[in-house]
């Protein structure tokens, strides 16, 4: 009798269209449409820590250590449905495929006419007082790309968005100002935080790390930019370029 | 001649090591030791060790740190006996630990079902012990009896059906003959109760109904058959008043969680504490924080219990935003506060009900509101020390929007009716806040980056000790909140502290990421 009870268990589980399966165990917390909830977005450019089908299915199997996300077991969700379950999920994530040809112009410009290495680094190229660039164009959307470039302080890079449970390293670039003891002040951008220490990459592109009770003050700018508006630098054809050119950066993986 | 010497010394040990109800009871005569879950049965997490200090703890060390072998979230508080720590891992394991070493002794290990579905990732908060055995809940619903010098299985019993969404991840709470048990699940559509059984043979004693049923009194606060799904779920462990033979307990968010509008009323016993007859379960009292709940706030809170005199008080501080005074024998409302930020209510009336501001509640295309779906604290303790008076507690400071949508009960299915999400461009934060237990005014505040995971434990040391959401281990100074200490575990802390005494010495230990991390003075 038990084994007959499996056998319909599981023809129930395989008679689920992914979409089900993503709804019975997924949606709760990544939301009806992957716009995400208590659990990250998946529809995204691209997912964090795993992009691929294989590795999906590696994670769905073993779940997150740590965090909020369970295991799918095997007799949750068979085999061949939890492929399904995994292409669907890669699905989800929003269509941003490199454009293809006419780089060069926008390479150029980002090189040449906007100084952005002097700030800015690309495949290990550039410097180091702001974000790195290599793989931007699999997180950001052009239309992001763009503001980012005419009005930065309104593109801010964004933590909260998606509810985190926790932040591990914040990623979005406050800009700081310590007050050390003896009046100097360091001005960069933060890279981590803690009740006891703050870490900051200042102009010159160097880590540095402050003890709390060690200085005078630590000011956060909360919706400030060390990056200038370029909207007067660059014609329109030329931010076309620019725009293509980032999002075209999709780093080594 | 050997041997029988040290037959003859190990006897006592043995029987020492039985922990008679009168143990726990009066726990302030041994204050090495940790024999339930917030260390004494009010609820307070305070220890009575006093060698660690304002003046020293600067100079405190790690001594030992243990990494569990199954994966989850490590949020056990340990029960520690003569120097022995007893934790759980995330999946239910329980192993016993030397306490000057770290080292394991014995390991509990059972299977769980293999299509067990987790909901929000494999968790255990800790044990319950009582004479010769140790008590833990599984995720798959059942309670188990763990023999305390072998970890031998003793008894197994099914609380509830894991395949209907209930799950156990509660610390049970043992006293005289009984060990009482809560339930998790209330995001899956559950029908919440409370349970105590008998320590000795597993059989089940009584069993409290956080939702009550057809003709039960309360029942007419749910619309329809809403009642049937109605969460209520009890996944914090409660406190017990042995001279008023009552026990406290915190009660969950109704279900579904953000969509109210197939359950109008006030949805009792939701998102309040029930004073329960420890020896019927019959309830004594309740106190509705947040009727009606739209926003996931459950009251699964460490009810603490405090003596002003001869009032007897009951304190919580919850996720709703409001810290509460409440007389413990009545139950009546004695004064409420607001303690952390929050946007839905304009205050509480005399008898402590919120008073909603209009449109607060979640909609279709969402509804922006502080706090965010998990409160202003959440299921860590928060701890009271009698030294200082002060009523110490985690705060987050976080929004969220709550957007509510239709949604059909699927039995062990998520079953929420909505879908809440962060708030872009505002930052999550938090602090610890320590309350003058009585009026509820803020005395201290120490700031925290991000909104804490961790519970507080006071010591009469003078210290609180507490765990941030970037993994540091702190203590603060209880008088003024000055910091004294910190230590980076390099995890996020989901923990409470505890401390206790290991050959005289005092130790701290808190769970983070997936180690046990002890700590204690450098050697004099």
């Amino acid at each position: 009798m038990r084994w007959v009870l499996g056998v319909i268990v599981c023809a129930a589980l395989s008679g689920q269209t992914p979409r089900e399966l993503y709804i019975a165990h997924c949606s709760g917390c990544h939301g009806p449409s992957g716009e995400g909830s208590r659990g990250p977005a998946l529809r995204v450019a691209a997912l964090q820590r795993a992009n691929d089908a294989e590795s999906l299915i590696v994670l769905l199997r073993r779940g997150i250590p740590g965090t909020e996300m369970p295991a799918l077991a095997a007799e949750t969700v068979a085999d061949q449905p939890l492929r399904q379950l995994a292409l669907y999920v890669l699905g989800l994530r929003t269509s941003n495929s490199p454009a293809a040809g006419g780089l060069e112009g926008g390479a150029e410009l980002f090189r040449g006419k906007g100084n952005c290495l002097t700030c800015h680094r690309v495949n290990g190229e550039g410097g180091t007082s702001a974000p790195d660039l290599s793989d931007i164009g699999r997180m950001r959307q052009p239309q992001w790309l763009r503001q980012a470039v005419v009005e930065p302080q309104k593109a801010l890079y964004d933590s909260f968005q998606g509810y985190r449970w926790t932040i591990n390293i914040p990623d979005n670039y406050v800009l700081v100002e310590v007050t050390a003891r003896n009046g100097d002040r360091i001005v960069g951008s933060r890279l981590n935080e803690d009740p006891f220490s703050i870490q900051i990459r200042d102009g010159d592109g160097r880590i540095r790390s402050f003890l709390k009770d060690e200085v005078r003050e630590v000011r956060k700018q909360w919706g400030k930019t060390a990056m200038p508006s370029y909207g007067s630098v660059f014609s329109e054809s030329e931010l076309q370029e620019l725009v293509q050119y980032l999002a075209s950066l999709r780093g080594v993986r | 001649m050997r041997l029988l010497r040290v037959l003859t010394l190990a006897a006592p040990l043995l029987a020492w090591a039985q922990v008679a109800p009168e143990r726990i009871r009066h726990d302030d005569r041994e204050p090495g030791n940790w024999l339930t879950y917030s260390r004494n049965y009010n609820g307070q997490r305070y220890s009575p060790l006093s060698e660690i200090t304002p003046a020293n703890v600067g100079r405190l060390q790690a001594a030992w740190t243990y990494q569990i072998q199954q994966p989850g979230k490590f949020s056990t508080s340990p029960i520690v006996i003569g120097g022995i720590l007893y934790i759980t891992e995330p999946g239910g394991e329980v192993v016993a630990l030397d306490g000057r070493t770290g080292r394991p002794v014995w390991r509990f290990s059972r299977r769980p079902p293999p299509d067990l579905h987790a909901c929000c990732g494999a968790a255990n908060r800790g044990l319950a012990v009582l004479g010769d055995l140790l008590f833990v809940g599984t995720l798959d619903a059942h309670l188990l009896a763990i023999d305390l010098e072998t970890g031998k299985l003793r008894w197994d019993r099914v609380v509830a059906d894991y395949q209907s969404g209930y799950a156990i991840t509660v610390a049970p709470l043992a006293f005289d003959d009984k060990v009482v048990v809560g339930i998790a699940g209330g995001e899956y559509g559950i029908r919440g109760f409370i349970d105590a059984y008998d320590a000795r043979s597993g059989r089940q004693v009584w069993r409290f109904w956080t939702i009550p049923g057809p003709g039960e009194p309360g029942n007419d606060s749910w619309a329809g058959d809403s009642w049937k799904t109605g969460g209520g779920s009890t996944w914090i462990t409660g406190s017990y008043d042995p001279a008023l033979r009552t026990v406290y307990w915190g009660v969950g968010n109704p279900g579904p969680d953000y969509n109210g509008d197939a359950r109008r009323g006030d949805n009792l016993y939701t998102c309040s504490i029930v004073a329960l007859d420890a020896d019927t379960g019959k309830l004594r009292w309740h106190f509705q924080f947040t009727p009606h709940d739209v926003n996931d706030w459950d009251s699964a809170h460490v009810p603490v219990l405090v003596d002003d005199g001869d009032r007897k008080l009951l304190l919580v501080a919850n996720r709703n935003g409001f810290y509460y005074v409440l007389d413990r024998v009545t139950g009546a409302f004695i004064r409420g506060v607001q303690y952390g930020k929050q946007t839905w209510a304009s205050g509480l009336d005399d008898k402590g009900r919120p008073v909603r501001l209009p449109n607060r509640e979640p909609s279709d295309e969402g509804t922006m509101v502080y706090p965010g779906f998990h409160g202003v604290t959440n299921w860590f303790s928060p701890s009271f020390s009698p030294l200082t008076g002060l009523f110490y507690v985690a705060v987050r400071e976080e929004p969220a929007i709550f957007a509510k949508r239709r949604e059909p009960y699927v039995p062990g299915q998520w079953f929420s009716g909505g879908n809440p999400s962060g708030v872009p461009k505002i930052e999550p934060t938090g602090s610890i806040r320590a309350l003058e237990h009585a009026s509820g005014r803020v005395a201290w505040e120490f700031p925290l980056k991000s909104p804490p995971w961790a519970g507080l434990m006071a010591t009469a040391g003078g210290v609180v000790f507490g765990g941030s959401s970037e993994g540091m281990f702190y203590a603060l100074d209880a008088a003024s909140g000055k910091p004294l200490w910190h230590y980076g575990t390099g995890a996020p802390i989901f923990a409470n502290p505890v401390s206790y005494l290991v050959n005289g010495r005092q130790q701290v230990a808190i769970a983070a990421g997936s180690g046990l991390f002890a700590f204690a003075l450098p050697d004099r």
